[in-house]
């Protein structure tokens, strides 16, 4: 095994240095009670090629939507990634260090994930971002948790059209440290119910928006602000916005809304789906609350000479200080993932982020509109959408799917079947559609014959 | 043998490195922005003229500029290389970082990940068009089953801390589940990682600290004292973040099992057992491991990493679904968890990418490669430890485990901290050890070699240790003003903490 290269004369030296005889001397302290006897039931090792032949035969056996026309998203979305994210992120300088504890040895990774809290910030219209969190879901959780840390009113308002992968997490991190979940219905056109919201945040706590919501839905964040603002201040919750940030290219951002804190899911910035993770969860906030916040962050300073340079701060906040007082657990995050969001962003820079999110919301829009037209289909929901969208089908989604399927073609989620009993608003024939930039005009247009077709079946 | 002296490189001379260049600092991708400048090219669509204000509420459009940097993609290149080789990293030099495992990451895991097959997997795909992926976590929760002894492992944290939440999480989901929620106190040692207590607090339960006995190891008449019918648990770094193993272990579980906890195992140093002995053997009831320290996948600059947990007995019910499972035609599928579960803990599940990883390190290492893992991790900590004894305070004069903790103590005569020695080592090219941790050893400097490194990588560590040694005495000065040859020097902490520059252009008073 080419790993561990010591010759058996350097074995020797060095036990005789140590004044043992042999290496099991060393384990001694371990009772032979415990000890392995027999060698794992593992295969023995093999060399390179037969391992990647074996990896990529387990590759063989999955058939990728990255590889067809695919209409699949639900907060996951297969875009494009520039060959610089690749080149940048394959550097052993960024990949085989860990977290920048010396700054002086460091300052390429301190330096890097600056420019990405700037990058999530702006993105974010907020005052400050965090150096990344796990992935969307957990971000929401943890800052849902503090926000309400040490309050009087331990609730969070959740919306009904939360995704509900975010929602379990969020239940999950809710329980046992008496957090109390307070839903709130959808209205009929798929947003959320203001009146309802309205009466459900009089008690504190924080209040979630997801923005656009897990049926691709734009929220009217104005109108959700106008709404919260009539609630007297000390009964206020704090308004937690949770956006994909693609659609950050058209909408308002969280800072222009009032958020306190936003989150994000950022694996459609650069990132390949690969089954689920790695991703990387962002998180920016007002600077009132940046000690309350969960995390790495990274500030400037100067060295004894007086040079710029970059080291983590506040680290007061963290675990490794406060250890049961701290604002979270968290220690290693995903940093190299933060490193490709903040490529990615540089990459398309300004006018191609704009155009990314534009080309989106349009070709959408393009689909849906081919879509409404067919007989027997019709968008399920009639308030404003990004680039997501639930179309309601003739004939159960899950059959569409499969059918669509033989056609090299990933049709979208069918919601009921996935998420059963999660949303009253939608039964087996709502499909959600979501259009990334890799989808082209002929492929949209065909996509959308292709469903009048499967339709009549 | 006479060690050989590394010359530290001297202060170059005035006005050899031009006066443009002698700062050294790179500026911001911002800085470097000009209008109109653009990396990369979408693919063609139609409808540009197509007016957002037509499709979108006008009042929800976003008005005015992001602030993204525009540059070109030679430019975009250079900056971020410029920056990259301002870090150190493994495939340059030693990293003996105590309590990280930096060892090797093979370069077949990353072309592995690299791969379509993988890469393009969503994770809503149906089952049949997952059994790859799936197939992959099977293999690899098989293999971690048996390197553990644990009878069921869930793959599902993002990292070692998110595993102890998960693990603390079903503890109290048990408690509550069996009518005794009054048992919500955890006992962590004084030697602990800080994500220990933190856990415990997130998973809405309280900590007891537990103080080591002189030997480093847990004071077993201490633990008996505590364990009481409050007690959920104690969490157990094993070996101990001193490096040693805990010998009665055994015992120290059947006394808590005794009590009705249940013992936590954090493996964060799971690399001085692998193949050599097994936590499940040694009755623990749950643990997590930490895939980017034992089993080589990147530390990527601080994550992403992977914690999958282990789990025994009664414990394996609250696991959170999905769950692989495997039916008699060997078609693999996702299956619901038990009522009364932990509930989901990520979006999705887990670091795949990360997993994949570790399943490739497994087959390239293979059972008699995992156990020289441990093997030869334990036979350099033991080295350096002989190696550097007379010269500085090693604080358990016996065999170590995977790592060894030197005392700063030794050299504070001298006007010397371990922080000044950590930062002098930088001069000579590698790595300063994790410092200041664990918090039982007085300004501890914690080395962890790994298996990895030859004889010659160490006997340069030991020559540089030793070398600093002799500084001490005779040019303290060196020591106290280093490090001399970094892109920066010492960086002003204090300062970043009251002036706080979290964002470019964006200075907060705090």
């Amino acid at each position: 095994m080419p790993y561990v290269q010591h010759t058996a004369e350097d074995q020797q030296e060095m036990l005789r240095a140590i004044g043992v005889r042999r290496i099991e001397d060393l384990f001694e302290s371990i009772p032979e009670s415990i000890r392995l006897r027999e060698p794992l039931g593992i295969a023995r090792g093999r060399s390179e090629y037969e391992v990647m032949r074996d990896m990529a035969a387990l590759g063989a056996r999955n058939r990728p939507a990255g590889a067809l026309t695919s209409f699949l998203g639900a907060g996951v979305y297969d875009g494009v990634i520039p060959s610089v994210v690749g080149a940048i992120l394959s550097r052993s300088e960024f990949y085989t260090a860990y977290t920048p504890y010396q700054p002086e040895v460091s300052q390429g990774t301190l330096q890097t994930i600056f420019e990405f809290q700037t990058m999530v910030a702006r993105l974010m219209g907020m005052d400050l971002a965090n150096a990344s969190m796990y992935d969307g879901a957990t971000a929401l959780a943890e800052c849902s948790m503090l926000m309400t840390d040490g309050a009087k009113d331990r609730r969070v308002v959740v919306p009904a059209a939360l995704h509900p992968r975010y929602r379990a997490v969020l239940e999950t991190y809710a329980a046992d440290v008496d957090l109390e979940i307070v839903p709130v219905p959808c209205a009929p056109d798929g947003r959320i119910d203001i009146a309802a919201m309205t009466a459900a945040c009089q008690g504190g706590g924080v209040l979630v928006v997801q923005q656009p919501n897990f049926f691709g839905i734009v929220e009217d964040v104005v109108e959700i602000r106008r709404a919260l603002d009539t609630v007297p201040a000390a009964n206020r919750p704090e308004l937690v916005a949770c956006v994909e940030p693609v659609s950050l290219g058209m909408l308002v951002p969280p800072g222009a809304y009032g958020a306190a804190i936003a989150v994000g899911e950022g694996q459609s910035l650069g990132l390949p789906p690969m089954f689920g993770g790695p991703y990387v969860g962002l998180v920016a906030c007002a600077k009132a609350h940046v000690r309350k916040i969960p995390g790495r962050l990274v500030g400037a300073t100067v060295d004894v000479d007086g040079r710029r340079g970059y080291v983590l701060t506040l680290q007061t906040r963290e675990q490794h200080i406060r250890r049961e007082k701290a604002t979270s657990n968290i220690c290693t995050n995903q940093a190299l993932l933060a490193l490709a969001v903040t490529v990615y962003l540089s990459s398309l820079g300004e006018s191609g982020f704009r155009e990314l999110s534009h080309m989106c919301l349009v070709n959408a829009h393009r689909l849906a509109t081919a879509i409404g037209r067919l007989p027997g289909y019709a968008l399920r929901f009639p308030a404003p959408f990004f680039r997501e969208f639930v179309v309601r089908c003739p004939r159960p989604a899950r059959a569409i799917i499969e059918a669509a399927k033989a056609e090299g073609v990933v049709a979208g989620l069918a919601v009921a079947a996935r998420f059963p009993g999660c949303f009253p608003d939608v039964d087996e024939r709502d499909l959600l559609v979501a259009v990334t930039e890799k989808r082209t005009a002929a492929e949209l247009d065909a996509f959308a014959s292709l469903l009048g077709r499967l339709g009549g079946r | 043998m006479e060690p050989t002296v590394s010359t530290p490189v001297k202060a170059p001379l005035a006005g050899v490195v031009p006066a443009a260049r002698a700062n050294g600092t790179t500026p911001t991708l911002f800085e470097k922005s000009r209008a109109g400048r653009r990396a990369y090219r979408l693919p063609a669509w139609e409808g540009h003229d197509t007016r957002p204000e037509e499709l979108l509420p006008a009042h929800l459009v976003r008005q005015g500029s992001i602030g993204l940097p525009e540059v070109g993609e030679p430019q975009l290149v250079r900056h971020f290389i410029e920056l990259s080789v301002k870090n150190h990293h493994i495939d340059k030099a030693f990293y003996p970082l105590g309590s990280c495992t930096m060892k090797y990451n093979p370069k077949i895991n990353e072309d592995v990940a690299r791969l379509d097959a993988f890469r393009g997997m969503h994770p809503l795909q149906d089952d049949e068009d997952s059994q790859g992926v799936l197939e992959v976590l099977w293999q690899l929760r098989e293999a971690l089953q048996e390197v553990t002894g644990m009878e069921e492992v869930c793959l599902l944290p993002a990292a070692g801390a998110h595993g102890e939440y998960l693990a603390m999480k079903m503890i109290r989901r048990h408690f509550i589940a069996t009518g005794h929620p009054e048992r919500d106190l955890v006992i962590i040692p004084d030697s602990a990682h800080g994500t220990n207590p933190a856990s415990v607090r997130m998973a809405g339960m309280r900590t007891v600290q537990l103080a080591s006995g002189a030997d480093g190891l847990l004071d077993v008449e201490k633990l008996k004292a505590l364990l009481d019918d409050r007690v959920a648990a104690i969490m157990i770094t094993n070996p101990t973040t001193v490096g040693l193993f805990e010998a009665r272990i055994v015992e120290v579980n059947a006394l808590v099992h005794a009590a009705g906890a249940f013992v936590y195992m954090d493996g964060a140093n799971m690399n001085a057992l692998v193949g050599v002995a097994r936590p499940g053997d040694m009755g623990f009831d749950i643990m997590h491991l930490n895939l980017h320290k034992t089993f080589s996948t990147p530390h990527g600059g601080g994550g992403p990493g992977a914690g999958p947990i282990g789990v025994r007995g009664v414990l394996r019910r609250y696991i959170p679904g999905p769950r692989i499972e495997r039916d008699a035609g060997g078609r693999f599928c996702w299956g619901p968890a038990p009522d009364g579960a932990v509930g989901s803990i990520h979006s999705y599940w887990g670091n795949f990418g990360i997993l994949l990883r570790a399943l490739t390190y497994v087959k390239s290492n293979g059972s008699d490669g995992l156990r020289r893992i441990a093997e030869n991790a334990v036979l350099n900590a033991n080295y350096l430890r002989a190696k550097l004894r007379h010269a500085y305070d090693v604080k358990y004069e016996r065999p170590c485990m995977h790592e060894v903790v030197l005392r700063g103590t030794g050299f504070r005569k001298f006007g010397v901290k371990t922080l000044d020695v950590a930062k002098r080592l930088m001069d000579y090219g590698i790595h300063p050890p994790t410092i200041y941790f664990p918090l039982i050893v007085e300004d501890a400097l914690m080395i962890e070699p790994t298996e990895c490194e030859t004889l010659e990588t160490l006997d340069q560590f030991v020559d540089a240790m030793l070398e600093i040694r002799r500084e001490m005495e005779e040019n303290p000065e060196v020591i106290l003003q280093a490090p001399h040859t970094t892109i920066v020097r010492r960086l002003d902490e204090g300062l970043a903490a009251r002036n706080l520059e979290l964002t470019w252009g964006g200075e907060t008073r705090s």
